[in-house]
């Protein structure tokens, strides 16, 4: 038990080293993911429109979160792979399901960090009051869908595993898709017809149905002073959609991962590259 | 009676390589190998580039897996029990792969956790190492990407043996290096060879490396083990006078650095 945890804090200690000495693109992504959503809430601002303003706010915070998780563990591994480090990773006795936790950990960390940063950046923008807001409600939706999302990013790591180029890339078109389908500074009925059944697909849809309904957002009773956020069993479906996401995809996107591994060892697509 | 700590029997490993748009050719990394490695011995394979030596050391490592054949390192078969043979192998590749944004220390730190080992011991470990292989106390918080490549690959021996381990899979570890470096290093495998009993396998271009290092080498070419012994049982069979030239005799090839298809195949 001892050792595995330390295997654990191996990965955040690892982690917090690699941040610390690369703090300045750490606050220039930082900066940017600021700027970027305060651009996209400053569009319902300039309408006049605080619904819009929070649809846009709530699609941005959300999508900070989500794909900074996603993101920091996919590219976790690409970041292996470019310093060469993963043969020793892969050859140190540590099981893979310890090391994606420690990996999924450290990349939670900084989700959140990155989350809160985003969050104070839009006050500064807007004048959105959060009274009313299930809160509560927020973090339960965020922790059932993290465990999803984790999931999604152990899915993208296996594309670093396989290429250390064509890996990132991949994961890159792979979290674009899921931006563009799941609705996140729109509804997804202005997709075309043909694109809207993957929207189902993607755990990002139900997390941003749900946090949009206990923001208040489209409820009559919200007004620009006082949002009226519903209460949790009013997303319960989305919930158990989320769960059931989570139950599925955390657990396969390991066994993707234990797979792709061994095709590597196989065909000896491990050697360092670059 | 000596006990065996690396057998290997009928190992082989071969690459696939696309030619052109669709025809695929199967290259042969290592073919038909067979040696053995007492405990507390050091052996040395030979070869050129591309002659398999790598590929050997990374299915020995578990970093690949090989077609057929037999590994057993320490009583453990590979594939099978590559979980107990990670426990008990180091390994140290040519090129030192790092984090090189971070310090020799914090590197360290991160294997000894990743080992699931006690962290500070395990750092006072590696300063011993490291003092024992000439690198000062002072370097030990720069960060790698200031290092020479000597010094790098220092720290990499000393990440390998941190763990302590039995055995211990050199991969050119002195390749690169200037000869100040070269000696340290060699010094120290000798010294450790002694004080410990560890295991080496050692892969390396250099003839007067394996003859000072090794009790017994292996030739490697085109993935054939054509020859083992001792050198002077190598030299006396290929009537040469020295390492080199019974290489050469052997194995109709010259250990020059040539860049070979096999290597960019497994790239």
């Amino acid at each position: 038990m001892e050792a595995t945890l330390r295997q654990t804090w191996a990965f955040l200690f690892r982690g917090w080293h690699i941040t610390r000495r690369y703090i300045g693109w750490v606050v220039v992504f930082n900066f940017y993911a600021v700027v970027t959503s305060a651009t996209v809430a400053l569009i319902g601002v300039a309408q006049n429109n605080y619904q819009l303003t929070l649809t846009l706010v709530v699609g941005a915070l959300l999508w900070n979160y989500l794909s900074f998780l996603y993101n920091e563990i996919a590219m976790s591994i690409a970041y292996e792979r470019w310093e060469g480090t993963l043969e020793y990773t892969f050859m140190a006795p540590i099981s893979r399901a310890v090391h994606l936790l420690g990996v999924s950990l450290f990349s939670l960390v900084n989700a959140i960090v990155t989350t809160i940063i985003v969050l104070i950046g839009l006050m500064l923008f807007t004048d959105l009051p959060f009274r009313g807001v299930n809160l509560f409600g927020v973090v339960v939706v965020l922790a059932v869908s993290t465990v999803a999302f984790v999931g999604l990013g152990l899915f993208a790591a296996v594309f670093p595993v396989m290429s250390a180029e064509r890996g990132a890339e991949a994961t890159h078109i792979f979290q674009g898709s899921i931006l563009l389908v799941s609705g996140v500074y729109y509804d997804i009925a202005v997709l075309p017809g043909w694109m809207q059944p993957l929207s189902a697909l993607s755990p990002a849809t139900y997390t941003l149905t749900a946090c949009r309904k206990l923001f208040g957002v489209g409820n009559p009773n919200s007004t620009a002073e006082y949002l009226a956020g519903a209460p949790l069993s009013a997303v319960t479906h989305e919930l158990l959609i989320l769960a059931l996401m989570g139950a599925v995809l955390l657990p396969l996107g390991l066994w993707a991962f234990v797979r792709i591994e061994a095709w590597a060892k196989k065909t000896g697509k491990l050697k360092r590259t670059g | 009676m000596e006990q065996t700590a690396i057998q290997v029997r009928n190992l082989r490993k071969s690459f696939r390589k696309r030619n052109g748009f669709r025809k695929k050719s199967e290259l042969w990394a290592i073919d038909d190998v067979s040696f053995s490695v007492a405990q507390g011995e050091t052996y040395g394979l030979l070869g050129p580039n591309g002659s398999g030596k790598s590929s050997l050391i990374r299915i020995l490592s578990t970093l690949l897996i090989a077609d057929s054949g037999y590994v057993n390192l320490m009583g453990f078969t590979l594939p099978e029990q590559q979980e107990q043979v990670r426990k008990i192998i180091g390994r140290v590749s040519v090129d030192a792969a790092f984090y090189k944004k971070l310090s020799a220390r914090e590197n360290l730190v991160y294997t000894a956790l990743l080992y699931g080992q006690n962290p500070r011991a395990a750092e006072q470990r590696a300063i011993d190492i490291l003092e024992q292989l000439g690198m000062e106390n002072a370097k030990f918080s720069t960060p790698l990407e200031e290092m020479s490549r000597g010094m790098q690959q220092k720290i990499s021996i000393a990440r390998a043996l941190m763990i302590n381990p039995p055995l211990l899979l050199l991969d050119e570890p002195t390749t690169g290096l200037d000869p100040k470096s070269r000696r340290d290093v060699q010094s120290f495998l000798e010294d450790l060879q002694r004080r410990e009993g560890t295991t080496i396998l050692l892969t390396t271009h250099d003839m007067a490396e394996a003859e000072r290092l090794c009790v017994r080498i292996g030739f490697l070419a085109h993935g054939k083990l054509v020859a083992e012994g001792t050198a002077a049982h190598l030299m006396r069979r290929a009537g040469a006078a020295t390492l080199d030239d019974a290489f050469i005799k052997l194995t109709g090839e010259e250990l020059v650095e040539e860049e070979n298809e096999l290597a960019l195949v497994e790239d």
